[in-house]
């Protein structure tokens, strides 16, 4: 699959601030944050400017993104439908948990109760992101439960490295202690996520072949030898995306390297470097690292899944 | 609505013998040349008259070659458009209702006018049936040519898709796969014919024929090299004949 640009940064933009807002929520909820105005503005802030800017790349990179509120209708069947409707009822109880930290001075009692709706939605509007890709059946490499697991880890894991960052930055060793735990679990159990997924696209046995898609397999092998066209297609621009294997092999590492092995280890360091900017910097370094990492993670995500249309251009099975 | 629903009056859909398609792309033109101005008008072209030309199309005419174990070859010309899935997941998939299936004949339609062209129905088929158009900002698909199926001012022979109206070898037939005494029922039952892709669960109203089995080279099935000359025998031969037989020899 094509790897646009504005869906790889809307899934890894919005997961973060989801990710942000979940622990938010839950450490509000545990009292573990004291409602500091000027960290609500930064961690709330930025956890809406990710969730917003992502949304908005999403909505920009439609046809008609003028017609866009439509696709709020058809939530019975629609996974899409389901994520955009989630992702606006949260808005309601986190602009009311943001309201009542930064204006109001509280995030416990009622605040915390809608912190606490807050991140539940938060995690809906992820498992509906992770859904749109995990129902559809032609592209084997999506529809799993790897998947999900991806969407449903990866996000709260990234929210969690940038929530201890800037708690370290305000000087907030308290919060900041529990989300680096909670980060180095994350990133433990999203790296374990991801090598299983890919343990998964790469073994799995094909569910669909050239033989198949023209019902022609009993006749021997099935080649292309006419194109319907000469030039590239919707089709093949959009499904036809070919990633060569070194290339992902290489990718690969670097999501590994940088998206969970080195955060891990700089948020580990701080536990035992407690001294001056030292923890500020290491945290820095692990989300700017953990950032880049996912990128490439979700880069590879559409590169190397295939599509079943494919098949009939010449791919052998998918 | 994108739900499915749950069950249409009539399936309409194509059957085509991949016995007898020759490659030509006529279906895949007329189609082209129908839809430019029907429904789903315009279907868009890219740098038409430049190096690069591309655009919408409903009907792909691709070609493969299959080869078994022993190296026998074979061709065979495969025309890809929409088979109007019974269970079609670019319909479910839809967000904003543009996309559905009809509950009176199963056809699958976009509603040009509410589609944000998000692009996620081209991604749920497995078949690459819908394309999307650069140019208007939505997706376009095959309409069994709903405009011309249906219209009276045309003679009711030319009521059915352009594809099948144009084929000059008769290798597509139009009708309702629902009924099983309809003509393209029967061809199905008698021809084996079969579904595209069955394991994606999607259900395909429209089917394909198989090609019949080539002659693999041994003695009897090739025809004869010559014709046998019959000329040491008048059994059966007139009168006339056998006298002049005599007369010769």
């Amino acid at each position: 699959m094509h790897p646009a640009k504005s869906v790889i940064f809307f899934t890894t933009a919005s997961g973060a601030g989801y990710g942000m807002m979940i622990w938010l929520g839950v450490l509000a909820a545990l009292g573990e944050v004291y409602p500091d105005a000027s960290l609500g503005i930064v961690t709330l802030g930025l956890a809406f400017a990710l969730i917003v800017a992502g949304l908005l790349s999403s909505t920009l990179h439609l046809g008609r993104p003028e017609r866009a509120w439509r696709a709020l209708s058809q939530w019975r069947s629609s996974w899409l439908s389901r994520e955009g409707l989630a992702a606006i009822i949260a808005f309601v109880p986190l602009g009311i948990f943001a309201f009542a930290w930064v204006v109001m001075g509280t995030n416990s009692g009622a605040a915390a109760m809608a912190g606490l709706a807050g991140a539940a939605l938060s995690l809906l509007t992820l498992y509906c992101t992770a859904m749109i890709y995990a129902s559809l059946r032609p592209i084997p490499a999506w529809h799993n439960g790897w998947t999900v697991a991806g969407y449903l880890v990866l996000g709260p894991m990234s929210g969690a490295v940038l929530l201890t960052a800037i708690f370290h930055l305000f000087g907030q060793s308290k919060p900041a202690a529990i989300t680096s735990l909670l980060s180095l679990a994350l990133l433990a159990t999203g790296l374990l996520v991801k090598l299983a997924y890919w343990n998964l696209i790469r073994n799995e046995a094909p569910v669909s072949t050239a033989g198949t898609a023209t019902g022609l397999g009993h006749l021997g092998k099935v080649e292309m030898t006419g194109s319907p066209h000469d030039n590239d297609n919707y089709l093949l621009r959009e499904m036809g995306f070919r990633i060569a294997r070194k290339h992902a092999e290489k990718l690969r590492t670097i999501a590994v390297a940088l998206g969970f092995v080195l955060p891990f280890l700089c948020l580990l360091a701080t536990i035992y470097l407690t001294g001056g900017l030292m923890p500020l910097l290491l945290s820095a370094l692990a989300t700017l690292s953990c950032a880049i990492g996912l990128a490439a993670e979700r880069w590879l995500f559409f590169a190397e899944a295939r599509h079943a249309v494919t098949l009939y251009y010449g791919e052998q099975a998918v | 609505m994108t739900s499915l629903p749950e069950k249409t009056d009539k399936k309409l859909g194509l059957v085509v013998d991949l016995d007898i398609c020759v490659g030509c792309h006529a279906c895949a033109v007329n189609c082209k040349e129908w839809n430019a101005g029907a429904k789903s008008a315009p279907l868009t072209d890219y740098d038409p008259y430049g190096k690069k030309p591309d655009g919408v199309w409903f009907n792909r005419v691709h070609t493969y070659e299959t080869t078994d174990e022993a190296g026998h070859g074979q061709t065979v010309h495969f025309p890809r458009s929409c088979l109007h899935c019974e269970d079609a997941p670019c319909v479910t998939v839809c967000p904003t209702g543009a996309s559905y299936k009809r509950e009176e004949d199963g056809i699958v339609l976009v509603n040009e006018d509410i589609c944000i062209g998000c692009k996620l129905c081209s991604w749920a088929c497995p078949y690459g049936a819908r394309e999307y158009d650069e140019n208007e900002g939505v997706m376009k698909k095959c309409t069994l040519c709903i405009d011309k199926i249906y219209n009276e001012n045309l003679p009711q022979e030319s009521r059915v898709p352009a594809c099948v109206s144009t084929c000059p070898a008769g290798a597509r037939s139009f009708g309702d796969l629902g009924d099983p005494e309809s003509e393209v029922s029967k061809l199905v039952a008698a021809r084996g014919g079969y579904d595209l892709m069955p394991e994606q669960g999607t259900k395909p109203v429209n089917k394909y024929l198989p090609p019949r089995p080539r002659q693999d080279g041994r003695e009897g099935d090739k025809a004869p090299r010559m014709l046998e000359h019959a000329d040491d025998s008048t059994e059966g031969a007139g009168l006339i004949a056998r006298w002049v037989d005599k007369i010769l020899s």
